[in-house]
């Protein structure tokens, strides 16, 4: 990719690497269309709310120890603050660290719509300086302030000079792509833009890309035994650490697309080589993934004998539970950068996958290869049906009541009710970590079989609750509302 | 004009869409980018019949800023029709369109013949915050939907109370105040929460009077429905939590109903007598508690920093240190909701600020003599603040991440034996 990280702004998931978020057909006719260059994205002519990008975005940037996000919007943009703030508290006390960072609004009224609020917006961000004196400071926008040309660039070169920590502006407007990832790569570009310095030593630190760290620990002891020291990135960051990344002998990260701008970014720039394998989930993705890791960092020796030593002690147990999982149907719905993985685990267990959703699809990484996961899923004739929908919902309950699989797999708030509700077992895999190595995989295994072998809490929800959809719904194809569908 | 809102409290008027949501199988269709219901829905009870998730939305995109968004509008609402089987069904405008200038009025009045109401309402969020995007839901009902009604219902009674999913006690408060309402020989009828929906809806015009129990939210809904609909109102400015209030919100409310009073005052004995009751068993562990000072401040909105003062200075016979109202009370309602901060007691006035900076209330509580341990009530922002003072602290307001609320609530006499229950749940963790 051509990174630019002298502009603020960060081009869109759709205009950058062609993603889409409307499709319905099988996972080879979605590779075979990508690679040949034909996949074109439907949108829709009726849809259910899905994601705001600045979730994703200040999500991320907000998690970093001891900064200043000012959101420059109305109160219901900034509301993510509330959220910040607990999981903040929450995150530093398990680590036994403190997080001061602060996350705060602009309160936009319908004035400023009309008279802009820039001069205010620059006196807030002085007052967050002075209040807190923050590490580093993200001044971003949100629709209202995008659309009414509200210049949070020259704000933020202004007030530049009057603050001595990093100072960034963030484009954090909802309606410029369907796809909440983009605020990944947003939030990787500001990092990358305004706290990572160029390196001055290398480093036996690999950079661990993730959400909320809850394998910390285990990954600092196995990455022991290959004399690596992980830095996982964002959750608990400080801007000290972010600012030596560059220094790191490689980078990964447990979520494709939570990772690949700031892998792909790190790499371009500095050189710090990305691990672009299949994630860490499941037998064969944990060992492709550290074997990688081996070869980038030199240390495939290592590698092989932690490998050898620890598929004894799981492989027997993996595949004595393989037995009771075998000819189970599942349906899963989760983001690219992990439907696609979790489905190989699936597989990988002897459950078949009979539709995988994919809330958004990225054609090409930012290196222009089609993903790994989807790749390794051919190569073993793995096929099966496929859409990529942003979260509608009303996709999902029509497929799970013509498939009525043996269990739902999801990863976003508010997913699984949808599921027990049809009677369908659910099971939550929102820890990014939930299938991570052989151990993981295991306990994952361990899972579903409990979520399988007491379905009572679904059982009884699903007689006492009508849905909320109409037959009519139930009796038309999923694809009803895709429009200039094939 | 915009302003450093820091710990805040409050959605934008979007946030409305929760209000849509407690009227049951009444669903909102937002007129808005992708990710607002996301962002305005939190884990606390929102995973009903209808969830934020399934919330039909236009999602607007780039294109639609530029070309406008009404042909989006209304293949959504069309859809949604047919996909959503709901009895009500209210558009909520985001910020995007009210900016472009999209005609929502005009695609909305192209389905006024469709089989189920399709009705609007202006929730930008620059408009103002969640209190008002309430209040503009309640008032799009009355302009587009109700009719005045020249049959009245004897006894009927429209109950009103603050912002359901906000306050994070609406559905157990409303019920309860509903039952207080029935002992008075009333008819009560709302909108909210389980069993309540369109049906409750359409008798709002038959109703006798309007009762607001709320500081100030939803007092301009009083007065659309007492000129429209001509219906008067009984405005109860105070949350009765406890039995000094509650019997003095009974009095008050059968007075205005014209019910006996001995009748009245029969109630009151009846409830005050089982609430002296369980007072008069743990009125040791009240004065004994070595933990806990005379002083307490609440952080909260309007609703609770009025109701929960009155509540712990008339029953429980704390002091009032400073309390703060941080709901961004309109400045026309602020006199009247300070008065009523002033009526405590033995003469003693509770010092009310109005703030919307979290920094500066947690400075003022920082600054305050609390004279021992200090009695928080507040919002999540308050908890690692009163760790900080050694105090005790409750969650009762939004944000809310310490508490989890099915149905319990603070309203009555019952309610009032709750709160002492979660407070001196906290208290007792505690030893000098």
């Amino acid at each position: 990719m051509a990174l630019n990280l002298e502009s603020s702004n960060v081009a869109t998931r759709e205009n950058r690497i062609g993603s889409i978020t409307g499709y319905i057909g099988t996972l080879s006719d979605l590779a075979n269309q990508s690679g040949c260059g034909t996949l074109k994205g439907c949108s829709r002519c009726f849809s259910q709310s899905s994601t705001c990008l600045s979730s994703c975005a200040l999500g991320q940037l907000s998690a970093i120890r001891d900064v200043a996000i000012i959101h420059h919007g109305p109160a219901g943009c900034s509301v993510a603050s509330a959220g910040a703030y607990y999981l903040d508290k929450v995150m530093a006390k398990k680590r036994g660290i403190t997080n001061n960072t602060v996350y705060v609004g602009t309160d936009m009224n319908e004035k400023d719509t009309i008279f802009g609020s820039t001069e205010a917006l620059g006196k807030i961000i002085l007052e967050v300086n002075k209040r807190y004196s923050p590490k580093a400071i993200f001044v971003t926008s949100s629709c209202a302030t995008g659309i009414i040309g509200e210049d949070i660039d020259s704000v933020v070169d202004e007030v530049r000079e009057e603050i001595d920590v990093p100072i960034a502006a963030v484009h954090c407007e909802g309606f410029k792509s369907r796809i909440w990832a983009t605020g990944f790569d947003i939030s990787d570009h500001a990092v990358l833009s305004s706290i990572v310095q160029p390196p001055k030593q290398k480093r036996n630190t690999i950079n661990f890309k993730n959400f909320y760290e809850s394998a910390r620990t285990e990954i600092i002891e196995i990455f022991k035994n290959f004399d690596l020291e992980p830095v996982f990135l964002y959750c608990n960051s400080s801007v000290e650490e972010l600012s030596h990344i560059s220094e790191s002998l490689a980078t990964t990260c447990i979520c494709g697309t939570l990772g690949n701008y700031l892998g792909n970014g790190l790499e371009e720039k500095y050189g710090v080589p990305y691990v672009r394998t299949i994630n860490p989930l499941g037998v064969a993705g944990f060992e492709t993934w550290l074997r990688e890791i081996g070869k980038v960092t030199d240390r495939s020796e290592k590698v092989e004998k932690y490998i050898e030593e620890q598929r004894a002690v799981y492989i027997p147990k993996i595949e004595e539970i393989k037995k009771e999982l075998k000819g189970l149907k599942a349906v899963l719905g989760m983001g690219p950068g992990y439907t696609f993985e979790v489905s190989r685990v699936l597989n990988e267990l002897g459950i078949e996958v009979v539709w995988a959703l994919a809330w958004h699809y990225d054609k090409k990484y930012e290196n222009g290869d089609v993903p790994p996961s989807m790749e390794y899923l051919l190569e073993h004739d793995v096929d099966f049906e496929t859409s990529v929908a942003d979260q509608q919902n009303y996709e999902v309950m029509n497929i799970l009541n013509k498939y009525q699989p043996d269990l739902y797999l999801s990863r976003h708030p508010g997913s699984t009710v949808w599921a027990i509700k049809n009677g369908t077992p659910a099971v939550y895999v929102a820890d990014e970590y939930m299938i991570f190595g052989y151990k993981h995989t295991l306990e994952f295994a361990q899972s579903v079989l409990d979520s399988i072998h007491n379905r009572s809490f679904e059982k009884n929800l699903a007689r006492r609750v009508k849905l909320p959809y109409t037959d009519w719904w139930y009796q038309q194809n999923v694809d009803e509302f895709l429009e200039n569908r094939r | 004009m915009a302003k450093l809102l820091d710990k805040q409290r409050y959605k934008c008027a979007m946030g409305a869409m929760q209000t849509v949501q407690a009227i049951t199988r009444a669903i909102p269709v937002l007129h808005s980018g992708p990710g607002c219901a996301q962002k305005l829905s939190d884990s606390i009870g929102s995973s009903g019949y209808f969830s934020p998730n399934i919330f039909p939305c236009t999602s607007i995109n780039e294109k639609d800023v530029v070309f406008g968004g009404v042909k989006k509008l209304e293949t959504t609402i069309e859809n949604a029709l047919k996909v959503i089987d709901a009895d009500l069904y209210v558009v909520l405008t985001g910020c995007i369109p009210e900016i472009v200038g999209d005609d929502t009025g005009e695609v909305v009045s192209q389905f006024e013949d469709a089989d189920k109401p399709v009705i609007y309402a202006s929730t930008a969020g620059f408009k103002g915050n969640n209190y008002k995007g309430h209040e503009q839901v309640i008032d799009a009902i009355i302009d587009q939907y109700l009719k005045k009604s020249d049959e009245k219902q004897k006894g009927l009674v429209n109950i009103w109370a603050d912002v359901p999913y906000q306050d994070l006690f609406w559905l157990g408060n409303i019920r309860e105040l509903e039952k207080l309402v029935t002992e008075l020989g009333l008819t009560p009828n709302t909108i909210f929460g389980y069993n309540r929906g369109i049906e409750n809806i359409n008798r709002i015009p038959k109703a006798e009077f309007n009762l607001l129990v709320s500081p100030w939210v939803s007092v301009g809904n009083m007065k659309k429905m007492e000129k429209k609909l001509g219906i008067p109102y009984l405005h109860y400015p105070t949350l009765p939590v406890g039995a000094f209030e509650t019997s003095r919100f009974l009095r008050e409310v059968g007075k205005f109903a014209g019910v006996a009073e001995e009748k009245i005052e029969n109630i009151i004995n009846e409830h005050e007598d089982y609430y002296y009751y369980l007072i008069e068993r743990y009125a040791d562990l009240f004065l004994e508690t070595r933990v806990m000072s005379k002083q307490f401040s609440v952080v909260a909105d309007a609703q609770y920093a009025l109701g929960i003062t009155k509540f712990l200075v008339n029953d429980l016979g704390l002091v009032p240190a400073k309390q703060f109202v941080a709901d961004d009370t309109p400045k026309v309602f602020q006199e009247q909701i300070k008065a009523e901060f002033e009526k405590l007691n033995y003469g003693l006035k509770a010092d009310v600020s109005f703030e919307t900076d979290g920094y500066k209330i947690h400075n003022e509580i920082r600054e305050h003599d609390y004279h021992g341990y200090p009695l928080i009530l507040g919002s999540y922002y308050e908890k690692e603040l009163t760790e900080e003072l050694f105090g005790h602290y409750l969650n009762i307001s939004w944000p809310v991440q310490d508490k989890v609320v099915l149905d319990d609530f603070y309203v009555g006499y019952t309610g009032g034996i709750r709160l002492i229950e979660d407070i001196y749940s906290v208290a007792v963790q505690r030893w000098n």
